[in-house]
């Protein structure tokens, strides 16, 4: 045995072994991961600047403009709405352009681990917790927020929005405010990556245009309030029917023909996120509010069964539900066991699991819960992405480090790095289509491609057993 | 069968999942001093930086390793004793084994240098490394990192996430020399200056100065020139583990010294990755190779000879990749940053962004019909963007010649969707630097790459 005199390793030369044993050992699972205080000082990783502090204090006054209006109960209409979106819009825009537009592209989810806001801290579970009960009044006391409805009464005004609904305008408001604010965070933190900056772009498009803007516009004219990026089995009472009623004939086919046709042709060439990531509500506000919680999601493998149950049983009970309102409907025996399965269904699926749990619990359990244990219109999407689909995550050869960036930070829950280093593609029905395991990838390892139905899979690449060519070279 | 793999890395865990799946009837005992659980090494300076946690390195989850029925066990082995055929621990207890795999991976190397034993300087390599660095950098100003490599630069960007500024030094002109043609070298070099770091090049270190405490406070170049710093990250290379090794009759140089196989001079007794040194490397491959992939292949290869299914360590195509802050690298084939006499070399950069694409050639020895000799590609090498492993790797294998790679280069490109792709500027540069009038026929894309593999 030699020794190199100048290469010695330190271990050899002094008496401590390279990993000291002791029972006081550390255990790494133990060490804390964020500041448990409300302050936002304790990141390590996080260090405003001036600027960012007073953009911060601008979207600090948009929230007590909020307060301030929900307290006098009249909302001093037209002067605080100016400054909920200029301080929430303007000071969002120019903290996240402080935060993320200036300086290097590039990744950076630096010191989220230590965030209390963003890993579950004090800050995340308080913020969760005041989402939470917004949503709750929203949807069943509204008259608690007589004072902040009243913030948007200028909009209401002008729509001619009755009173006793305007909960809704301000809601709307809010949550194409939250749109368009973090989306422009969304695209400043991943400007290197064009397909985040386009994709990106869609969503914010379909929430203004779409969610917003289209449907107030028919009300202004008169007309009835359709959302058109919403459609059975998500827009759930789009094929009940009751809707035939009132919907006007061209939109009734509109929403049918997308649902048996637009949606399995389009799923087939691009998968599930031709909607769940580029055209989508809910998912344009995952996409963009929730991106800085996306991490949050459970990977674990009791997760994933019980995803694959709770969100097919969703479908089951939608599609029941249409079957036996139309049976209802034509033959009338079901009577009141049908206005029970809808009543359910309205109250679990449409107000519990879209809003108060897929929203309001973000930043506890991450930014899609909805999408992907409730949302019965991804269901469908992705079973046809699962087995009728060109959409793949392409992994590359055997570059994967197995660091377990693109797990951590996918925000359905996906271990892609299970599929990433054993060498295979990720065709999974729960994948949206996000992309940023792609960016956040350090090595250059996954893509998403569309290709031939065949071999969609791939061959695993550095697994040996599975893939003996490699060694049989020789 | 009772194998005991000593190390948790991603040599011996990959050993383990593999004899696992080949001897349903093995009892397999994985010992690490580390941690409890196998986790992603690589992924060490996320930890720190704040991107993940130490639960989100962890490849499986832990409820695998008794599914599988691989035993984990933590603790130190003191002594190997190969005639008894088993192990000493430092808990106080043995453990037999017929068969048993080294894994134990390496050591950050020091030089030997006057006050490297100061608190404050230390290698990075272990979950206790990042544990010691997490402590002796709270509070601190300014650091220095030696070394030109792939840790070096991590160290250094792990620093400025925590706002601390670094001194880096580099023995070479630039970044990488071993890997990098100067070219690329310097774009990392203009990459890390770009990010706040005083990058030192030409520059060593000479000494490490420290104050009453025993706390280092200062470095000295090999130039005299002092830099206050309180902490320095050695980052100059790893050697193998194999200290405890000593009077085993298990034969080492280096490294463990292993045949094709991975089995050492003990017969039964296998080494895998960082700490195993080969003694006849297979072709173009050094005999220590301390990379996460040569680990990986390693780990599967002496799963085999475990199970006597023979196969020898056959690693293919070389590969690598890296990430240098926010510029990503990778590397196909043998790449030769001084050009042999019978290679070439065609280098494309982006004019404004931090994007290269080299292809390297050679002439082989055989010849065409017409008795012209092919140029045959041997290497590719992309900063800033992602190029496809199986293309590549086909077209090295296979020694395409280079205008019909340049046709089809599109076919390699990997990079996300949208992204604009530059193979067609290579091209034209191509065309302009040799009269040629090629047109580039494939462009990224699924279908593209199955022709080229089909060789359509």
């Amino acid at each position: 045995m030699t020794t190199q005199t100048l290469d010695r390793p330190r271990a050899e030369r002094t008496a401590q072994a390279p990993f000291p044993l002791s029972a006081d050992r550390p255990s790494f699972d133990q060490v804390p991961t964020y500041d448990p205080s409300l302050s936002l000082t304790g990141n390590p990783a996080y260090h405003p600047s001036a600027g960012q502090k007073v953009a911060l204090a601008a979207v600090g006054l948009a929230a007590l403009a909020c307060l301030a209006g929900w307290a006098s109960g009249t909302g001093f209409s037209g002067l605080l709405m100016a400054v909920v979106v200029l301080g929430f819009g303007g000071g969002g825009v120019a903290y996240a352009w402080l935060t993320y537009g200036r300086g290097h592209a590039g990744t950076h989810n630096h010191g989220i681990m230590f965030s209390a806001q963003q890993a579950r801290g004090h800050a995340g579970w308080l913020w969760g917790i005041l989402l939470t009960g917004l949503y709750v009044l929203v949807y069943w006391f509204p008259q608690y927020l007589a004072g902040l409805v009243a913030v948007f009464d200028p909009i209401s005004n002008l729509l001619g929005y009755p009173e006793g609904s305007r909960q809704w305008v301000m809601y709307g408001s809010f949550y194409t405010l939250a749109v368009a604010t973090m989306g422009v965070r969304a695209m400043l933190k991943y400007r290197h990556v064009r397909y985040q900056r386009i994709r990106t772009a869609s969503v914010m498009f379909c929430q203004l245009v779409f969610g917003y803007s289209l449907p107030y516009l028919l009300v202004f004219f008169g007309q009835p309030e359709l959302y058109l990026h919403y459609f059975w089995p998500l827009d759930y009472d789009g094929l009940w029917p009751d809707t035939f009623g009132w919907m006007p004939l061209a939109a009734l086919i509109f929403g049918a023909a997308m649902i048996f046709i637009g949606t399995p042709v389009l799923t087939y060439f691009f998968g599930k996120r031709w909607y769940c990531s580029w055209v989508c509500g809910c998912g344009g506000l995952a996409e963009t509010a929730g991106d800085p919680y996306r991490h949050l999601s459970d990977k674990s493998l009791r997760a994933w069964r019980i995803e694959r149950w709770m969100i097919h049983g969703v479908l089951a009970f939608i599609v029941l539900t249409t079957l036996i309102l139309w049976a209802n409907a034509q033959w009338g025996v079901l009577g009141p066991v049908a206005e029970g399965f809808k009543k359910w269904y309205v109250f679990f699926i449409g107000l519990m699991f879209a809003g108060v749990i897929g929203v309001g619990f973000y930043p506890v359990f991450g930014s899609r819960v909805w999408c992907r244990f409730g949302c019965p219109m991804a269901a469908i999407l992705g079973l046809q992405q699962r087995f009728f689909s060109r959409f793949r995550i392409t992994t590359n050869g055997s570059q994967c480090i197995s660091c377990g960036n693109c797990s951590t930070y996918c925000e359905m829950g996906i271990d892609v790095r299970w599929y990433a280093q054993r060498g295979q593609n990720i065709v999974r029905a729960s994948c949206v289509g996000c992309g940023v395991c792609s960016a956040v990838c350090p090595r250059g390892v996954l893509s998403l491609e569309s290709g031939p139905l065949t071999a969609r899979f791939g061959t695993p690449q550095n697994n040996l057993i599975e893939d003996l060519d490699i060694l049989d070279a020789s | 069968m009772d194998l005991v793999i000593i190390g948790n890395g991603i040599a011996g865990i990959t050993a383990a999942r593999h004899v696992r799946k080949l001897d349903a009837g093995a009892r397999i005992t994985v010992i690490s001093a580390e941690t409890d659980h196998f986790y992603s090494r690589t992924a060490l300076m996320y930890i720190y930086m704040g991107d993940m946690t130490y639960t989100h390195t962890k490849p499986y989850e832990d409820g695998f390793w008794k599914k599988n029925r691989i035993d984990l066990l933590r603790d130190y082995v003191e002594r190997v004793d190969t005639d008894a055929r088993c192990l000493h621990l430092r808990s106080g207890g043995t453990l037999r084994f017929d068969k048993l795999l080294l894994a134990t991976g390496s050591v950050p190397r020091f030089a030997g240098w006057p006050g490297e034993d100061a608190r404050g300087v230390q290698g990075f390599y272990s979950m206790q490394d990042l544990d010691r660095m997490e402590a002796d950098t709270a509070g601190v100003q300014h650091a220095v990192v030696v070394g030109g490599g792939l840790i070096g630069v991590e160290l250094a960007e792990m620093l400025h996430t925590r706002e601390i500024g670094v001194t880096l030094l580099v023995r070479s002109d630039w970044y990488l020399p071993a890997a990098l043609p100067e070219e690329e070298g310097r774009m990392v070099n203009d990459h890390i200056r770009a990010r706040g770091i005083d990058l030192r090049l030409k520059t060593e270190l000479a000494e490490v100065l420290t104050d009453d405490a025993g706390r280092v406070r200062a470095v000295r170049t090999n130039h005299g020139d002092e830099v206050g710093a309180q902490w320095v990250g050695i980052a100059i290379g790893v050697a193998p583990n194999i200290r405890f090794l000593e009077g085993s009759g298990i034969e080492t140089d280096r490294g463990i010294l292993v045949d094709r196989y991975m089995e050492t001079n003990v017969p039964g007794v296998f080494a895998a990755g960082d700490c195993a040194q080969h003694r006849t490397p297979p072709p173009e491959r050094p005999p220590l190779e301390p990379l996460w992939y040569a680990g990986r292949e390693q780990g599967a290869t002496a799963a085999f000879g475990i199970t006597d299914r023979v196969r020898p360590y056959a690693p293919g195509v070389f590969f690598n990749s890296a990430k240098f802050f926010d510029l990503e690298w990778q590397v196909y084939g043998r790449l030769q940053t001084t050009l042999p006499e019978h290679e070439r070399t065609l280098y494309w950069q982006h004019p404004t962004a931090e994007k290269a694409i080299r292809l390297n050639y050679a002439f082989a020895a055989d010849t065409s019909g017409d008795g012209a000799a092919v140029p045959r590609l041997t290497a590719v090498n992309v900063m800033g963007i992602r190029y496809r492993h199986d293309v590549c790797t086909h077209w090295i294998t296979e020694g395409t010649g280079i205008e019909t790679v340049l046709q089809n280069l599109g076919a390699a490109n990997f990079d996300p969707e949208f992204t604009p792709q530059h193979e067609a500027d290579f091209v034209a540069q191509y065309n302009r630097q040799t009269g040629r009038s090629l047109t580039l026929k494939r462009r990224r894309g699924w279908r593209q790459r199955l022709d080229v593999l089909a060789g359509s």
